[in-house]
């Protein structure tokens, strides 16, 4: 493409402070995608084992209950809390209202926080019942 | 929706031919996920135990295998719109983005396919002896 230099770019990513708002909107993508794959593949594996039987199942059931599995489901979990807190966000945001500059900051700070506080949540139960 | 023809005004859809319909879908596709994938995760954590039986007898009722495949629907056509927008932000060669969009296509589609008829198997037979 023949682009002069020259001329202005609009504002872009370099220019702008960070806020909570951006990290809450990048997550939203980071998740949403980290969710597309390996989430969605660890969901379709899980049901196509049971289908195919107890020994797939078996070694289904080794690989997510390994360390590495553990960390991969613990991070789904994280994932799934944080795409679906920035999801309602989106809701909220999409009918025109929250732009207010405190309460979008306030909302933005809270979805980080909250989705570690409901991963932590979910998984102590898991492992209390466990016991 | 200032420009174009009244009967372009009355389809709005604007000079890319597509997007609200997209745009649309992925909320619709959200609040389906919202329902869906929590029933998931509640139902799941409510079982007693994730062994092959008690999953496999779990997900033979009608109650289930119907809630699941529609959240495998819900869920792959929602990553299908989410990806195809990640692919189109940031690959901007068109031949790679038309390979990346296609190369989506056959994943969510066949991933989903193979979910759907993993659930289809248990539902109809009961589990896998």
């Amino acid at each position: 493409m023949a682009r002069p230099q020259s001329r202005p770019l609009s504002p872009h990513l370099s220019i702008w402070k960070w806020g909570p708002h951006m990290l809450v909107s990048i997550l939203h993508r980071v998740t949403g995608v980290g969710l597309a794959i390996v989430g969605a593949l660890g969901l379709v594996w899980w049901l196509f084992a049971a289908a195919s039987g107890p020994d797939a199942y078996a070694r289904f059931i080794a690989c997510a209950t390994s360390i590495p599995g553990y960390i991969v489901m613990i991070g789904l979990t994280w994932a799934f809390t944080e795409h679906l807190f920035s999801g309602l966000r989106h809701f909220v945001l999409d009918t025109g209202a929250g732009y207010e500059l405190k309460t979008n900051k306030a909302w933005a700070v809270f979805i980080p926080i909250g989705s570690v506080m409901a991963t932590a949540a979910i998984w102590l139960y898991i492992f209390m019942g466990s016991i | 929706m200032g420009t174009g023809t009244r009967l372009g005004r009355v389809r709005g859809l604007g000079s890319a031919r597509a997007g609200t319909h997209h745009w649309l879908n992925q909320r619709v596709t959200a609040v389906g996920n919202l329902i869906l994938v929590i029933w998931l995760v509640v139902s799941a954590l409510r079982l007693p135990g994730l062994d092959h039986e008690m999953v496999v007898n779990w997900l033979a009722q009608p109650l289930v295998a119907v809630p699941m495949i529609l959240m495998l629907i819900n869920v792959f056509y929602h990553l299908r719109l989410g990806l195809q927008v990640v692919i189109e932000d940031y690959v901007h060669d068109d031949a790679l983005k038309f390979g990346a969009i296609l190369l989506l296509n056959f994943y969510a589609i066949g991933a989903a396919a193979l979910g759907i008829f993993a659930v289809a198997r248990i539902a109809f037979t009961g589990g896998a002896a």
